[in-house]
């Protein structure tokens, strides 16, 4: 399946451009828009945003690459944020992160986000989620959890399961000399 | 009101430039007065930094963003100084010390007036009093400092590093660095030997993100090919995945990288470079004639640099003429003075032409030189013509030009023959003529000179009808088969000479390496044969005989060898 942006999400993104006084200032917003219409942003999504803008690829590989905000592979169903700032830290967030990846199989020492191969579950450690006082905290999705015990991450584990894995994505910028490590 | 575009051009009223304005500033103590302005790296006069000043007071800062010919980035922060400025009473007048001197304010952080606060040389413009303390103990830890923390993730392979030896990052280690480290952490790992483009390979460990690539690529190429990816330690220098950095400048960004992040393939792992010999040369690829700098060691030419030129090239060449080089050392280079098809010695082969030549009926020889030869040789051979009534011509060769350097003339040489009076205005329209001459029987020798004439009208059975045909030239081809007097010459790097390139400058190159086997430089033989031939030149060098043709031929207007230099000079054609 080729990439393609739908047409009325396009007429967005063009009369979009318009209020920047330079056409290059719109790419977060492309970004933002293209990631959340396609939940990732694919090579094909930098390829596009910078034909629309006038600029070459890496313009916008380099934004892309810059906000871990933006995400280059597709998410699974389940996507577990752990915090890692220091009231988190001291309340065991490490080890709350090392919990999820034993059970998943996937590396508690990698910088970046991992999914899971079959698709149902990402595991990122992030900054602070601004619920300290209720440490340790994990976001599932959109849903705050606060104060999460050991058992209270199985029961995020087991309903996670249960899930649909997330369609594997096409594209994602592979291979990049600098690709997020 | 428009005022006059140009001003009345008679002597008496032309006032003389007004000398430029200068700031008076003191550099580690030393009073210079230096410029206000000077050029920015598109030569456009800005404010004059303090990294400039300094320079200008013979005090180098040390750096690695900053270069003479990209935008200023101003983001290593190696060019830290701690400075002053000339303090400023509520009276808005000068404060004084007691000897009547203006006080100077050391500059400090503004919430900690204890602790210096320095700036970077490279992007700071000074002001008149300004003191720059380059070698302060404030401005030595703030280098210590960025060194330490740009070295926290490198990987410390000096030993196997292309780089080592004339590696920024090695020469402020030893000048500004620590011998210990500090830094107990695990380092971060970054892309190794990345195959950036089709000519360069990226280390990113030991890249410092000075963005000198990127720079270079973007606003002097026009493309922008390189970025930064990632983020604060994982920072790493990549093109697009999926893309190449191929453009024909890439061997560029592996000079302008201060230490070994960009290799050149050609180079890489070849050759530590404190063994290469130096020699100063010009391309030979194109007819704008970069400068260059042959690297050799023991006879073998390892690599071409640019020599920075602002005449001619700046600081940079094109990919296509620096490894413009391997053939030199082709196996099948000739080597061998051939006579009648079979291996002779330079004294009977040059004794025969001699003889030949000088019986021949005016008119009966004809000559095809090379416009890349040297303006020596031409001027030998042109001399043979005149004496000979020979017909004369060389031969055009024609590329796709670029913005940038490449010329569309793909000869070094092609002023130098036709100020010679080798070739015309159009080279090449002789040889239809000398095609004539030779099938019709009136040319029955011909002299040919790097060129293979069988590709030019002159096939191999029209050289057949010729009684002698002295062929010189590097490599074998056609021409070169059917000789009947073979002299094996030299490349460019194994002998000394000049060019004129296609803007008029006249440039000198010197000799490398040694020509292989009986090979020798043209100028020796071709001295010899036309001494004999058309009479003595007076002398024996090719400095007398660069001057010897400079006074000869009114466009070089009388230059002496010994003022040329190694950055040539610019003839007014
Ligand atoms: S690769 Fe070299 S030139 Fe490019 S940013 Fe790194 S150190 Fe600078
Ligand atoms: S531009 Fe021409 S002279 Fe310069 S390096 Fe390239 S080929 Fe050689
Ligand atoms: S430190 Fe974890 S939520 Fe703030
Ligand atoms: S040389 Fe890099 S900041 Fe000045």
């Amino acid at each position: 399946m080729s990439f393609s942006v739908p047409a009325p999400l396009e007429a967005r993104l063009d009369e979009l451009v318009t209020h920047y006084p330079v056409k290059r200032s719109a790419s977060l917003m492309f970004l933002h828009a293209l990631q959340e219409h396609f939940g990732y942003v694919s090579r094909e999504a930098v390829e596009w945003t910078a034909a629309k803008l006038g600029l070459q690829p890496i313009n916008v590989y380099e934004l892309v690459t810059f906000y871990p905000m933006f995400r280059q592979e597709p998410l699974g169903t389940t996507h577990v944020k752990v915090c890692r700032t220091l009231s988190c830290a001291l309340a065991g967030s490490a080890a709350l992160r090392e919990q999820f990846c034993k059970k998943l199989g996937l590396d508690s020492h990698a910088h970046a986000p991992q999914t899971t191969p079959d698709g149902k579950f990402t595991v990122e450690f992030v900054e602070c989620l601004a619920a300290c006082g209720s440490a340790p905290v994990v976001l599932v999705n959109e849903d705050l959890h606060e104060r999460v015990t050991a058992q209270a991450a199985e029961k995020i584990l087991s309903e996670g399961s249960r899930l649909e894995g997330a369609a594997k994505g096409k594209t994602p910028v592979k291979g990049a000399s600098g690709a997020a490590s | 009101m428009s005022a006059p575009v140009t001003p009345p051009a008679t002597a008496a009223t032309q006032a003389a430039p007004p000398p430029p304005e200068t700031v008076t500033v003191k550099v580690n103590g030393k009073t210079v007065q230096v410029p206000k302005t000077m050029p920015n790296w598109q030569g456009k006069p800005e404010a004059t930094t303090m990294l400039q000043a300094a320079r200008c007071a013979g005090v180098d800062i040390p750096h690695y963003c900053y270069h003479d010919k990209l935008p200023v980035a101003g983001n290593c922060r190696m060019c830290l100084v701690e400075f002053g400025t000339p303090m400023i009473g509520p009276d808005r007048k000068p404060v004084l010390n007691e000897d009547g001197s203006p006080k100077i304010a050391r500059s400090v952080l503004p919430y900690e007036p204890g602790t210096p606060r320095g700036a970077i040389a490279c992007a700071t413009p000074i002001s008149p009093g300004m003191e720059i303390y380059a070698d302060s103990p404030a401005t030595k830890q703030m280098r210590e400092a960025v060194l330490e923390s740009l070295l926290i993730n490198h990987p410390l392979d000096c030993p196997i590093c292309d780089q080592a030896g004339e590696c920024k990052l090695q020469e402020y280690s030893v000048q500004h660095g620590q011998a210990e480290s500090r830094f107990v952490e695990a380092k971060v790992h970054k892309p190794k030997a990345v195959d950036l483009g089709p000519r360069i390979i990226l280390d990113d460990e030991r890249c410092v993100l000075c963005t000198r690539c990127i720079r270079f690529t973007k606003d002097i190429v026009n493309d922008d090919a390189l970025g930064i990816v990632n983020r604060g330690s994982y920072n790493t220098i990549s093109a697009f995945p999926g893309k190449t950095f191929d453009n024909n400048y890439t061997l560029n960004t592996v000079d302008l990288c201060p230490v070994g992040a960009l290799t050149s393939k050609d180079f890489r792992f070849k050759m530590r470079v404190w063994f290469l010999k130096e020699t100063a040369s010009v391309c030979t690829t194109c007819g704008t004639g970069c400068n260059t700098t042959i690297g050799s060691r023991e006879g073998v030419v390892h690599r071409l640099e640019p020599r920075a030129n602002d005449a001619v090239n700046g600081p940079w060449m094109c990919d296509t003429g620096r490894l413009n080089y391997k053939w030199i050392a082709r196996a099948d280079r000739l080597k061998e003075v051939r006579v009648g098809g079979r291996k002779s010695t330079w004294s009977t082969a040059l004794r025969e032409i001699t003889a030949k030549l000088s019986t021949a009926p005016a008119g009966s020889v004809a000559i095809v030189a090379s416009a890349r030869q040297t303006n020596e040789e031409l001027f030998l051979l042109k001399r043979l013509a005149t004496k000979l009534g020979a017909i004369t011509d060389s031969i055009a060769r024609e590329g796709e030009p670029d913005r940038l350097l490449v010329s569309g003339d793909r000869n070094p040489n092609s002023t130098g023959a036709r100020l010679t009076g080798v070739s015309f205005t159009e080279a090449g329209i002789q040889l239809p003529k000398i095609a004539a001459g030779i099938a019709s029987g009136t040319i029955r020798s011909l002299i040919v000179f790097g060129e293979d004439v069988t590709q030019h009208g002159i096939d191999a059975s029209l050289l057949a009808k010729l009684d002698m045909l002295v062929v010189s030239d590097i490599l074998p081809n056609a021409t070169t088969e059917a000789a009947t007097h073979l002299l094996p010459g030299a490349a460019a790097p194994e002998k000394r000479g000049t060019f004129v390139n296609v803007k008029g400058r006249l440039q000198k190159f010197h000799k490398a390496v040694e020509a292989p086997g009986d090979a020798r430089p043209e100028i020796e033989f071709l001295q010899e044969l036309a001494d004999a031939v058309a009479g003595p030149t007076g002398t024996s060098t090719i400095e007398g005989l660069f001057n010897r043709m400079t006074a000869d031929i009114p466009a070089f207007g009388g230059v002496q060898w010994s003022a040329v230099g190694d950055t040539g000079v610019t003839l007014s054609l």
